[in-house]
This record gives structure tokens, sequence and C-alpha cells, in this order.
């Protein structure tokens, strides 16, 4: 029997239509828009003005605090003005605007680099390296790395664990990462190891991506501190808390973090991010996204420069195929619909996900049939139903006493609610609402 | 047969006297003592109960009008100025004057001159929809058109106009509570100065963006040209971010900034209709969309 969380979770189709294909470099775009809010917490401060000429790789906006991340220049080129630019969100977000140098010859250079397996960096340096590359989670949270790392002392860490689980349908970008670049992973899955003075890695990996796991196993056959757990197809086992109740069988306390636990996690994405900031001095300035869709001609991975706008991207896989009503950035299941197609790549961007008319619309919402489907799924022991009902009522504060707080926003519950009921919009509106209660009282 | 009738009588007498003396003593024993005037004062106030004030409540306002030495801050939108003066006389403390205040949507960006480039299918609620993203149209100052606003009004001023899809404010029932404005996630419903006539002139937008993008999402929005700014004759006039905003404390409803605006975005209401030249008039009325409000 596969490893699994035990609470709730759901089994949506997978639709994994690109799990064969290679990722593809993508054509360095003529211009990348850059916004400075890629992560969570505080958005970075612009460094550069309109007109400076920028190097590949140079920081163009400075962290702006501890939950912060720099980030750099993704091509060579020049900054042509610092814009508001609307972003995943919808909103007008500030972003750097830069220009291609199509004569610099560094923007068409081979950023693949040769395996480098010793580890020449200090645990202090490479924590330091971590933080001013750029470095934020990738699977979708984009939580700055280096503060996950930055562990208090007298907080004892015994496991890394490594997601490599992708559980949301369509997405293969972890997927072919961790084909594609095994050994680079497990080399950065050594760097975090000596950084934290962990001895004990497990690389959890979903039994649907059975040649990932395999080619690990094999890899790791004569590493006795890193291990890898194939678990059970199970939607959202990608959570951190999930996959740590799945391979550890440990729960993360309500309202706690993974360290209280002894763990951290990253994901597979992040850790070879690490690796090439570590091993070859590259900071975060592309990512692998897939593209994908029932209808589209040729659904690929890339690996893309962060700010390439999304158009380039559906551009390169045939084009936007006809009767398209929504755009996702991101899983079906998280992403965002994104309302046009100017929006840039950013750190977070692990997919684009492009739903046609026969598929697009929601449904309309009926009334509650109190079937308690959303309670059975909830991957977090909560009552979807009943924070809905508190939310549209506008009872905050029972809402937190229902712990609110701890929904993980995975969308289980309006997955498979039969009368469609919008129950993670509510939810997500409580959240927001008892975030801001919270905040005004202390 | 009598025995049963006079035991049951008796018994429910009795039990009837102990139950009064015991309440008696729990009265006396637990008495609290409330300011008489709290009662008068909450018999002036409008119970409308609609917490424009601040307070939850009249009652509770009443308790904070007693109890505070300095009331000249405390005021009771509803009531006015009528309810303020009475609770000053009651109360014998100095109450605020305030010109009374109506809601007026800055927002004239209705079904035809703004187009809807997206769809939303979630819960019908602004609040909902501009955590979620932008709205339906390309413009992110202007209306939702999800009726946060009349959800909020407890006093039955507002309803949503279907033809224009835009919240509409029936001056005459609005008591200036406030609780569309806050209700409002864009901030797009504005308390100004009622005169006798409600006479109004501001401006119906709240675009930041530079005029072309403001333009292209919206055919009657400001797009920051100034030239309302020149014509002002008292400066009455800011533009701030490619916005014109009308202050009201300076303005002298002279109407100058109208006809000069190219894209309609200053709205006038109930003006009677102007004895200018007729092509003129014609904008005039093409743009007091707002006119609507008298005859509703």
């Amino acid at each position: 029997m596969l490893k699994t969380f035990p609470k709730g979770g759901i089994h949506p189709p997978e639709n994994k239509l690109t799990s064969s294909k290679k990722i593809k470099r993508l054509p360095v775009p003529k211009v990348v828009y850059v916004p400075i809010a890629q992560h969570i917490g505080i958005p970075a401060e612009i460094i550069v003005d309109r007109k400076d000429k920028v190097e590949i790789g140079q920081v163009i906006a400075k962290s702006g605090g501890f939950v912060s991340s720099n980030i750099h220049s993704p091509v060579a080129g020049t900054v042509t003005k610092l814009d508001m630019v609307i972003d995943s969100s919808g909103y007008k977000k500030q972003c750097i605007v830069i220009r291609t140098d199509v004569k610099n010859e560094s923007n068409f250079q081979d950023i693949e680099y040769p395996l480098k397996k010793e580890i020449s960096l200090e645990p202090i340096e490479i924590l330091k390296r971590i933080s001013d590359f750029g470095i934020v989670g990738l699977g979708g949270a984009t939580f700055p790395s280096h503060v996950k790392l930055n562990v208090k002392e007298g907080i004892k860490i015994d496991c890394l664990i490594i997601n490599g689980v992708e559980c949301e349908p369509y997405l293969t970008a972890d997927h072919r990462l961790m084909l594609e670049k095994a050994e680079e992973i497990i080399v950065g899955i050594k760097i975090l190891m000596s950084a934290l003075h962990v001895n004990k890695a497990v690389i959890g990996i979903e039994n649907n991506k059975r040649d990932a796991v395999e080619l690990f196993k094999h890899l790791t056959a004569n590493e006795k501190e890193i291990q890898v757990a194939a678990l059970q197809v199970k939607y959202p086992q990608g959570g951190e808390k999930q996959l740590i109740r799945a391979i550890l069988k440990r729960e993360v306390p309500k309202n706690g973090l993974p360290l209280d636990v002894g763990v951290i996690v990253h994901n597979v994405g992040t850790i070879f991010a690490i690796y090439q900031a570590i091993q070859h001095n590259q900071p975060l300035i592309e990512r692998v996204v897939t593209v994908t869709g029932k209808k589209l001609g040729d659904p690929s991975n890339f690996w893309v420069k962060i700010g390439t706008p999304i158009n380039d991207l559906i551009e390169e896989v045939g084009g936007m195929p006809e009767g398209t009503r929504k755009i996702v950035n991101g899983g079906p299941m998280m992403g965002k619909a994104i309302k046009n197609t100017d929006v840039p790549v950013t750190k977070g961007t692990s997919g684009i996900l492009i739903i046609n008319e026969d598929e697009a619309s929601r449904g309309e919402a009926k009334n509650c049939i109190r079937c308690g489907e959303c309670v059975d799924v909830c991957p977090m022991g909560l009552e979807p139903h009943l924070l809905m009902n508190l939310t549209e009522k506008g009872m905050y504060e029972k809402a937190g006493q229902e712990d609110i707080m701890t929904c993980i926003e995975c969308g289980s519950c309006s997955y498979v609610c039969p009368s469609h009921r919008p129950l993670l919009d509510y939810i997500r509106f409580g959240k927001n609402i008892t975030k801001k209660l919270a905040s005004s009282k202390n | 047969m009598n025995e049963s009738i006079l035991n049951s009588v008796l018994l429910l007498v009795s039990l009837g006297a102990v139950t009064a003396l015991v309440l008696y003593v729990v009265s006396k024993k637990f008495y609290v003592y409330e300011d008489p005037l709290i009662a008068e004062v909450e018999g002036l106030l409008p119970a409308a109960n609609c917490a424009g004030c601040g307070s939850p409540g009249c009652k509770s306002f009443a308790e904070k009008l007693v109890t505070t030495d300095d009331i000249s801050n405390l005021f009771c939108p509803v009531g006015g100025n009528e309810v303020m003066k009475m609770v000053a006389e009651v109360l014998g403390k100095e109450v605020a004057e305030k010109d009374p205040t109506v809601a007026v949507v800055r927002c004239q960006g209705s079904c035809e001159v703004r187009p809807k480039t997206t769809e939303y299918q979630g819960p019908k609620s602004c609040a909902i929809s501009s955590m979620i993203y932008s709205g339906e149209t390309d413009c992110q100052y202007g209306c939702l058109g999800d009726g946060d606003c009349v959800t909020a009004c407890k006093f039955d001023a507002m309803f949503m106009d279907e033809t224009t899809g835009l919240p509409v404010v029936i001056t005459d029932k609005c008591t200036s509570c406030g609780m569309c404005v806050e209700a409002c996630p864009r901030d797009i419903i504005e308390m100004r100065p009622k005169n006798k006539r409600d006479l109004k002139v501001f401006v119906g937008c709240l675009n930041e963006e530079k005029g072309g993008i403001a333009k292209k999402a919206c055919a009657v929005a400001c797009i920051g040209c100034s030239k309302c700014e020149e014509v002002c004759p008292k400066d009455a006039i800011t533009m701030v971010n490619n916005l014109a905003y009308i202050d009201p404390e300076y303005c002298t409803l002279c109407r100058k900034c109208v006809p000069v605006c190219p894209t309609h975005s200053i709205i006038e209401t109930n003006f009677p209709p102007p004895k200018v030249k007729k092509v003129e008039a014609d904008k005039v009325g093409e743009v007091t969309s707002v006119n609507l409000v008298k005859d509703a």
C-alpha cells in the first residue's frame, strides 16, 4: 500500500498531456515585463532607472525587507520604462520593462551547464547566496526560500522533504524537471542538507510519475541519506502539511509550521534553482512552465525567462485555439484565471492552462443539499459549507473560531459540490477579512 | 369537586405570590441605575440603527452622547442638525453642525459605454469579485455592478438600474448614513453636500489611467485633459493622477466645467435646462444620467 495522507482529498482527471515532452527553450522575448512583487511578502525596491543598461542576472530590484526577495534581470538590455502592467491578479502592478539587446550575445548563450558535484561553499555562504540570488518557492506559493531556511537556534530539523508530487492536473513542469535534471536535483538536495546540517532527506513523488520514481531510486541506490517515497495519487498531496503527514506520519499543528515537527519542505523546482545558484552562480531568472490545454496544437513544457508575456508562450504552441473561454495561470485546481495574455510569467507561474468553452463554465449555484461531500474531502478537516455560510452572513469572528485560517485553498470542496456552490470564493474572502480584523486588533 | 377547584386556586395564588416576592427581591437587589437621560436621548434619535454614526445602534449612540463630555465630534447623519440640536437642548452640551450630505455614485460606466471584456461567474458580491480580480471590464477603478451598496442601504435609497448596470441613489430617501460608502470596495460612492434643490456638480469617474487607456476602457472616462481645471474660476478642481476632482467646498456650481469636458464625465444634477445654445443643451442632456434619481 502506497503512502498518502489519511483525511479527505480527491482524484480529479489527471490530463497530464505533456508528461512525455522534453522541456524546450523558449526564444528570448523582445521585451520582458518584470513585476517587483513576484513573491509573498514585501515587494522589492527598484534600483534601476529608465534608459539604464542592465546585464543578464543583474539585480534590478532589491529585497524590501526580511520576507522579500531580490529580483534579477532575466535578459541583457535596456530598461525602457518603469510602468504599471496587469499581472495575474487582474490589477495593474509596478513592473520593470526591459527591451532585450539583440546584439548582446549573453542573451543567446546556452544556459545548460555541465553537472558539478562538489560543493565548495560553507553553510553560511549557501544561505546567503540563496537569499541574494532571489530564490523563492517555485511550487506556487513563492515564499522566499531564505526565510524558510532561517532556522532559529534550538529548533531541531531532522528531515528535509523534497516535494516532487505535482498533484495538480495538467501540470508536468516538475515531472519533466525531475526526469531531465535528476542528478542536479540530487546535488541540490545535498547542498541543502549540508547547509541545514540534516542527514535525512525524502523525495516525495506521486506514483503516476513512475519513471521519475524509478530514476531517483536508481540514482540514490548508493545514498543512504536520501530516500524516495512513492505516494498514492491524491490531490492535494503537494500541500506541505499533507505531504509531511503522508511521508513521515507527523501532524503539523494547526496554525503551525513544518518546523514545529522538525521538517523543511522544498519543491524540486526550488532545489534546482538552488543548485543553479550555488554551483553555477545563476540567479533565479528562468523557470519551467507547462503550456497546456486539450485544444492546443502542441502543448509543451518550456524554459521561460521571468517576465515573458504569456502571449509569447501561447504563440509558441500554435496560437490561441478557437473557442477559448478561460486562460488559467497555474493548474486547474489552484490556478487563477487571467484577464489578458499580456500578463508576464513570474517566479510563481508553473503552468498556463487554456480551457475551452465546454469546460469553462462553473454551473449555476444552487442551494446546499447537506450531502456533506465538502466535509469528506477537506484535507484540513474543516467544514467548508459552514465556513461559507458564516462568511456570507458576515460572522467572521465565528468563522475564525471554526479555523477558517487553516484552509489551504485547495478547492477540493468547490470541486465536489453537487450544487456548484462557490465555497472557496467565500472562504477566501472570509480569510481575507479575518486576517484584516486580526491585524487591526493588534 | 369544590375542594379540588379551591385547592388549585390556592396553589396557583400562592405560587404567584411566591414568584412575585422573588422577582421583587431580585429586582431590588440587582437594580442597575441607568441615567434616564439615555432613554430620553434615544427617543430623539431616529431609531434606524444604521450605525452611520459609528456606534452599533441608536441606544449605544445615546449612551455615548450622555456619557461623553465633549460631543462635538459625534453626529447622527440620519437625524442631521435638527436632531442634534434637540439632543443639545436635552443634554446642555455643544454639538457640531454639519451641512446635509447625500451619496453620489462617481461612475458612469454603463454596459453601453464600458464594454465587458471578461465574464465572472462567482458569487455576486463586489467585495468578493474585487478580491479575485479587477472586474469584468477593462477599468479597474469603476463600478463592479454587483450591488454591495444596494444591499448595505437600510433605507431603500438605492437600486440597481438594470439598463446601465449601475447603482442609483434616490436622493429623497438617502439619509447619508454612509453605509454604502463603506460597502463599496472601490470607493466610488462619495458624500457630497446636499443643498436645497439638490444641485450637484461632480466628476463621474475615478479612472487614474492616462487618457488613451482610460478612454479605451470606458467612453465616458476622465482622460485627465485638465480643461475643467483651466476653466474653473474658483480653483475648485484639482488634477491628481490623471483624474479631476471637484472640491465641493470651493465649487460654486457655476457649471463652466461641464460643457468643456470632452468625454462628458462631469455630472450635473437637477439643474433647470440651460438657456444656452442648443448644441450644448443636447450634450448636457446626455450626461445627466443621475437625473433619473428624481423620477425614480
